[in-house]
This record gives C-alpha cells, sequence and structure tokens, in this order.
C-alpha cells in the first residue's frame, strides 16, 4: 500500500466517472458520475498530501515547526472545498433536472432540446 | 531506535494491505456498477458503496475528520438528494441508455485512465517516509500535525485558506438561491 496504489485506484475510478458522464443519456447518471470524478480527485489530493513532502517541510528541514508543518494538510482542505462545490454543484444540478423533467417529462439529456433554434 | 514514522506499526502490516484492496476492489466494481446497470435507483445504491469504500480510504490516510465529512455530507446528505431526484422523475424502469458516442468515449476514458496510471507510476515523487529516514524532514513535526489533525486543518481553514473559506460560503448561498428559483413553481 503506497502512493501509487491510490492514484492507481483513483485514476480507475475518474476514467469511469468520466465514460459516466460523456456516454449516459439520463441527466441523473450523468451527475452521479460527476460525483465519481470529484471522489477520485479528492482522493488523489489526500493521497498526495498524506505521502508528498510539502515545500514548506522541504526547506524548513530538521527544525521545522508547526508552521511550516501544517502544510501536510493542504490536501485534506481541498477536498474540503472540492466536498462544498460538490454539494453545491448536484444541489444545482437536480434543482435543473427537476425543471427540465417538469417541461419535457423527460430527464434525458439528448431530448432537453428547447433552446436550439 | 530510529524516527518515528506516522502511524508506525501499522503502515507495513498485513491487516492494513488487505483492508486497502477490498476497499480498492469494492470502489471499482461499485463504480462500474454505477454506470452500467440499468435500475437508476440501484445505481445509487452502489454510488454509496464507492463513496464509504473511499470514506475507508481516508481513513488508511489518516484523514479521519475528512472520512466523517464524507460519510456526513456524501453519503447523508447527496446520495439522498439524488434517490429523491430518481423518485421525483420516475422512469426508473426506463433506465439509463447510452447514446450513440458510446464507444468513441469508453475508448478515450480507457487511453485517459491509462495516461493517468502512467504518469504516477513514472513520476518521481518526494516522498514523505523516506525524506524522514533520511532526516531531511523532522519526524517530531510531521508526528506532531497527524497526532491531531482537526487542530491544525481548523488553523489553516480560518487563517491561511480564510478567502477561498469565505468564497465557498458565497457560492453555497448562490447554490440554495439559485435552486430555490429553479424549482419555484410558475
Amino acid at each position: 500500500m503506497g502512493l501509487e496504489n491510490f492514484l492507481i485506484v483513483s485514476a480507475v475510478l475518474f476514467s469511469i466517472g468520466f465514460y459516466g458522464a460523456l456516454s449516459k443519456r439520463n441527466a441523473i447518471t450523468v451527475l452521479m458520475s460527476i460525483e465519481l470524478m470529484f471522489n477520485a480527485v479528492n482522493l488523489t489530493a489526500v493521497a498526495l498530501s498524506r505521502y508528498v513532502v510539502p515545500e514548506s517541510l522541504a526547506t524548513a528541514g530538521q527544525n521545522a515547526g508547526q508552521d511550516a508543518a501544517q502544510f501536510l494538510l493542504t490536501g485534506h482542505i481541498f477536498a474540503i472545498f472540492i466536498i462544498t462545490v460538490a454539494a453545491a454543484e448536484i444541489a444545482l444540478g437536480l434543482a435543473i433536472v427537476i425543471a427540465i423533467y417538469r417541461n419535457s417529462e423527460s430527464v434525458f439529456v439528448t431530448d432537453a432540446t428547447q433552446m436550439r433554434n | 531506535m530510529g524516527p518515528t514514522m506516522i502511524g508506525q506499526g501499522t503502515e507495513a502490516s498485513l491487516l492494513v494491505d488487505i483492508v486497502f484492496w477490498v476497499l480498492a476492489v469494492s470502489a471499482i466494481v461499485s463504480a462500474f456498477a454505477v454506470v452500467q446497470i440499468r435500475d437508476l435507483f440501484r445505481a445509487a445504491l452502489f454510488l454509496i458503496m464507492t463513496l464509504l469504500s473511499i470514506a475507508g480510504m481516508f481513513i488508511l490516510l489518516r484523514a479521519e475528520f475528512l472520512a466523517a465529512v464524507q460519510v456526513l455530507i456524501y453519503v447523508g446528505a447527496i446520495s439522498v438528494l439524488i434517490i429523491f431526484a430518481i423518485l421525483m422523475t420516475g422512469d426508473v424502469e426506463e433506465g439509463s441508455p447510452s447514446h450513440s458516442m458510446r464507444i468513441p468515449v469508453a475508448i478515450l476514458s480507457t487511453l485517459f485512465g491509462a495516461l493517468a496510471i502512467f504518469v504516477s507510476v513514472s513520476t518521481d515523487w518526494n516522498l514523505l517516509e523516506p525524506a524522514i529516514a533520511a532526516g531531511q524532514v523532522s519526524a517530531d513535526a510531521v508526528e506532531g500535525v497527524y497526532s491531531n489533525t482537526i487542530p491544525v486543518i481548523a488553523k489553516l481553514l480560518i487563517r491561511d485558506f480564510v478567502l477561498v473559506f469565505e468564497i465557498a460560503s458565497v457560492l453555497l448561498l448562490a447554490a440554495v438561491i439559485g435552486a430555490l428559483a429553479l424549482i419555484r413553481e410558475g
């Protein structure tokens, strides 16, 4: 179990999400695939922050204090903000899906063509 | 006695490796099920399975706070929202068909995944544990952060990333107002 294992898992998850987001007609499946991609990115951020030396710690060397060492957790902060954005995205995305369903009785992205022409 | 490694005693054990592989297989298999299964409701349940596996991986990565956040927000809130939308829009039996671009997209995503795996394996990462062993990084500082991560996360969030923190709150407000405006009748 090392950095590469986590990165490979998250690369596979991201590709699955990418495939689902681009190939599915149902808008809710597309949103779920986007969630998969968000999670893959979160996993990458946390794995990198766990295994890789941050620049501040590398320059501080042996006498590193709390101020240099705290940047070990930058990936955690990224993941927290990504989760926040994902929550906002899914709330808006599902609101749009329900609005489209109300207008055209369909949740298929290929049927939402009202703005064409 | 050498420098203390983070998570010493658990890092190299066979049990942790087994837990990692179980979580990895369940995450990937459930993710496949999310995009392949026809029944939307079951796809949402498999998405929850993937999210829980990733929460387990966060615990393996010593990000216990993020694991709790993942369970609360993704498994607790977002998946309930998705299931609610599936039930609202009906058509559960109609499932989730692919459109005509399925094969090119599959090839493209496979290529992307292969490229990402190649890059992550071939990059020469500046890893933490060898740097501690070589004495380039203070083991005490690292252990001090990982022994209690929540105060460090709080300090980073409120001090170093405070601007992003404020923007995130504005974003959430905008999302709430936008969702209400979209859903409102008329």
